[in-house]
């Protein structure tokens, strides 16, 4: 192999670094309307009258629509295979106001000083009433944050608006309270973890136009262009054919543009005027109205015989969806399914969990998606476990892990077991780089400073099983260059090159040969989009397949040429041979465009029947000032099972850019509410995502395992390496100071606060 | 106003607004390498350069301009180039929104600072953050570049 498994450059890396004009708001017409929103005062209110006829007579305006200009069927902004599991429950703007941010109206205009003069002319009358702020309050509360006739589930997931509920479910295997009975150690303990902004640098965006033929193109910054193309025309109630959605370069997503944030209004605005139109989201407003992470509150109970061997858990988690439903059924059940599978010799489990509306920004995606806030609970809860029974947090979890061919309980991937798993190599190199043996518990600096090590393991998925689709459409150009179609979508994680490089590898061709396309709903070959680690390994998979089968059509026209028989032919990449006799690639391209009845593309899909989890281990060395609690990461080491690595570069750098994420999760990163619903963190003044100051020395190594179902042996990374950072940072702090941090983030006055309770207690 | 002022080595004449800043004065010039990712002044996205020095140019008002020269990436390809390929070495300009700001800051580093210690250029670039890499990729990067100059400069000597 000559790409696969090597360090090569992103292929658009030098566009990039010379700062050349791809995204979005660089190829915007320069004629755009400005699109600009009006955004509720109050966390829970009703337009009672909205006047906007003075705005509407701004000069610059082109259009200021209300409630009463949109369509009424409900949807859901959640980029999802459909049906979609996360429930109808959205308008383009509703009279019913449900967060500090919803939408009450659109403004478009020729200039932003012309919008922003307009937003102020309108005038609305509200109807303010209590909100319901405190996820606890919100199941069977007297306040419905939609109760509305035609908010719809399609899914049965549990849901139900008169209950606020937008999921609930209990899943159960053995007895669960019979063996903690019988456990030796147990742990009950409560977790909770707060709602995150994903802060990609690039905001939420989108611009619009229409085409000759009538239809709404929308070049957007998004992870799922076709699910985009979706939701356009049920909001817009026009056919999804009339749609059609281009993704350029994105500046990073996360998760967060796995939402359709920002492109409904440009496009209604262009579809209801025919012109061009734009909305750049301020980081304003992608802090107060985007799609942070679910707030969770986990409830684990474990427990361990004599041996240190955990026998049960039991998971109840309540999610604070906010005030719409996107992704709320979904996240929440990775706090469990990905969390319990961690143990491998856990007899009986019990996972149960409600999610629900409250009057708050609503949540969404984010790396890791639920399975972030299971393993830091359930992680922290076996920490807590062994620390009772007096066993080294490693030790224990050598014990329970998961290993290649045995069980993993609880998971939903439908894998029964882990075929290819390398979690007993990745604790021990941990171990290593950590020299966890002299490190662990603790060590006094003498200065005022004590550093503490912590310990976590972590697993996700790869790709959806039976739901996610990758899709590949593969090339024999005229000039014997490929061309590479996608439908996923690289959001800086490099997808497009380490799809060019198993197709280069695929098809025996240098990696220059091939060109990389993607997306355009038009053209590119259907895929479910970027997210839920599924490009590598689905679309990877899809990449392979097309290419072999263009490999046979390569042999067939070669074979045709040299009067031979397609099954005595081989191809090497530049020349099919049959005997003594040669054709070129190139000779079999140009022929290809002459006379030629067989087609020289393949379009492939693949759709895995399981998600075989990739697995890490991450250990955080924390110093912590003994006097203002304040916590740092000196050291953060983690060893990746991604299976195959296809680009080992860009695996570390997934791999650290996660971890500094997930520190800035463990120590700092907060949305907070005033008593009206209001968010204090609503910029970066207030929001402090970590510098380059706050994270320590990361250092990640790859002890690669074959995924048999992969392509190339490979599965995913990008989401499990958020996981560790949250219980193997508040494990340190603890080791350190005896202070055990269940609400994050891990603050110095929550440090701080704790050691003197602990020295008050002495 | 009038604002007459040198971009990227050439005189420009503007009919500019007494509000408008800098940065949005850039992009309608062209300049798209100048990105926007907060308002509070935070991320570092829109550093460019004004007499050689580093600036937000978010919150440059266009008029402070005035007789001063400013460079961009734009104005900075060969350069840009020159150490995007250490970063594109490392994969860690990935979604890249961020690589213009902090690679013109690192052109700003390099003439403020001599032989600067990591903590120095840590402190130095504080201002430029990245939620994509974990800076631990651009410090690699920034490292290895730095050693090639030096390599580059002792060579010049020899010759």
């Amino acid at each position: 192999m000559n790409y696969v498994s090597r360090p090569v450059r992103k292929k658009d890396a030098m566009a990039l670094v010379t700062g050349k004009p791809v995204y979005t708001n660089d190829l915007a017409p320069k004629d755009c309307l400005i699109v600009k929103l009006l955004r509720s005062p109050y966390a829970n209110a009703w337009v009672e009258e909205i006047r906007t006829d003075n705005a509407s007579r701004v000069e610059g305006i082109a259009a200021v629509f209300t409630y009463k200009d949109v369509p009424q069927n409900r949807f859901t902004l959640a980029g999802q295979t459909y049906p979609e599991l996360s429930p109808y429950d959205r308008l383009i703007m509703d009279p019913h106001l449900r967060y500090v941010g919803d939408t009450v109206a659109i403004v478009a205009g020729e200039t932003e000083d012309a919008v922003d003069k307009a937003l102020k002319r309108i005038k609305v009358k509200y109807r303010v009433e209590e909100p319901v702020l405190d996820m606890h309050k919100a199941k069977d509360g007297p306040i419905l944050v939609h109760p509305e006739d035609n908010w719809e589930a399609k899914v049965p997931v549990g849901a139900d608006n008169r209950r606020n509920l937008c999921a609930s479910a209990v899943e159960e295997s053995g007895d669960v309270d019979k063996i903690l009975s019988e456990c030796a150690y147990t742990v009950d303990q409560t977790y909770h973890t707060k709602a995150n902004q994903q802060t990609m640098m690039e905001t939420f965006r989108t611009y619009c136009y229409m085409d000759y033929f009538g239809r709404l193109n929308v070049v957007s910054s998004t992870q799922i262009p076709f699910h985009v193309r979706r939701i356009l025309g049920t909001a817009l109630d026009i056919p999804s054919s009339k749609v059609r959605v281009i993704k350029p370069r994105i500046g990073g997503g996360f998760g967060a543009k796995q939402t359709s944030i920002s492109e409904i209004y440009p496009a209604f605005v262009t579809w209801k005027t025919g012109r061009p139109s734009k909305i750049l989201f301020s980081r304003y407003e992608s802090q107060i109205s985007g799609s942070p992470r679910h707030e969770m509150e986990i409830r684990v109970r474990a427990g361990a015989d004599e041996n240190g061997i955990v026998r049960a858990l039991d998971v109840y988690t309540l999610s604070n969806g906010g005030a719409y439903g996107e992704h709320g059924p979904t996240t929440v059940g990775l706090s469990g399914h990905k969390a319990i599978a961690l143990y491998r010799h856990t007899e009986a489990y019990r996972f149960a969990y409600d999610v629900v509306y409250t009057n708050v920004q609503s949540a969404g995606a984010y790396r890791g998606y639920g399975a972030t806030q299971g393993i830091y609970a359930v992680e922290s809860a076996v920490n807590e476990l062994a620390h009772k029974m007096g066993m080294d947090p490693v030790k224990i979890r050598e014990l329970n892990m998961p290993v290649q061919g045995g069980p993993l309980p609880a998971y939903d991937g439908v894998c029964k077991t882990a075929a290819s798993c390398t979690m007993d190599q990745c604790m021990e190199r941990a171990k290593e780089m950590m020299n966890w043996d002299e490190k662990y518990p603790c060590r006094d600096m003498g200065n005022g400073k004590v550093r503490g090590v912590g310990v976590a393991m972590a697993m996700q998925g790869s790709s959806i099983a039976g739901i996610d689709v990758g899709g590949a459409s593969v090339k024999l150009n005229e000039d014997g260059s490929y061309t590479l179609g996608l439908g996923c979508a690289d959001m800086g994680t490099g997808c497009d090159t380490i799809l060019a490089q198993m197709a280069a590898d695929c098809l025996e061709t240098p990696l220059d040969n091939i060109v990389v396309f993607g997306v355009d709903t038009d053209i590119s070959p259907y895929d479910s989009g970027s997210y839920a680690s599924a490009t590598t390994y689905a679309t990877g998979t899809a990449v392979v397949n097309a290419c072999r089968e263009l490999r046979e059509k390569i042999c067939s026209l070669g074979a045709l040429m040299l009067e031979s028989d397609p099954a005595n032919v081989d191809f090497d990449g530049e020349y099919v041979y049959a005997g003594e006799n040669k054709v070129s690639l190139r000779d079999i391209a140009v022929r290809g465009t002459c006379g030629n009845t067989q087609e020289l593309q393949v379009t492939q899909t693949y759709s895995s029947p399981i998600s075989p989890p990739p697995f890490m281990v991450g250990m955080a060395e924390v110093e912590i000032d003994k006097e203002t609690g304040s916590a740092k990461v000196v050291d953060y080491v983690a060893v990746v099972d991604c299976g195959t690595p296809i680009n080992p570069n860009l695996v570390r750098v997934q791999a650290e850019g996660g971890i500094a994420q997930g520190i800035g999760m463990a120590l700092y990163e907060d949305i907070q509410y005033s008593k009206k619903g209001v968010i204090r963190n609503n910029s970066f003044m207030q929001y402090k995502i970590p510098t380059r100051l706050d994270i320590g020395d990361i250092c990640v190594e790859i002890k690669g395992s074959y995924e048999p179902s992969g392509p190339f042996g490979a599965k995913s990374v990008g989401e499990l390496v958020i996981d560790t950072p949250c219980p193997a940072i508040t494990e340190a702090i603890y080791n350190a100071t005896g202070v055990r941090v269940r609400e994050l983030p891990a603050t110095a006055e929550k440090i701080a606060m704790g050691m003197l309770k602990n020295r008050l207690e002495k | 106003m009038n604002l007459s002022f040198w971009l990227n080595g050439k005189l420009c004449n503007d009919e500019v607004e007494p509000g408008m800043m800098l940065l949005e004065l850039l992009r309608t010039k062209g300049c798209y390498s100048v990105k926007c990712g907060c308002e509070t002044s935070n991320c570092g996205l829109c550093t460019v350069l004004m007499d050689d020095r580093p600036v937000l140019s978010c919150s440059v008002p266009a008029l402070r301009a005035e007789g001063k020269k400013i460079v961009t990436m734009e104005g900075m390809q060969k350069e840009a180039e020159e150490f995007g390929s250490f970063l594109a070495d490392e994969g860690a300009e990935q979604c890249g929104f961020c690589n213009p700001g902090f690679i013109m800051n690192i052109f700003a580093m390099e003439r403020e600072l001599t032989d600067p210690t990591e903590e120095e250029i840590q402190e130095y670039l504080a201002g430029n953050l990245c939620r994509c890499s974990g800076f631990v990729g651009q410090t690699r990067s920034i490292r290895k570049y730095l050693a090639y100059k030096e390599s580059q400069k002792k060579e010049g000597i020899r010759e």
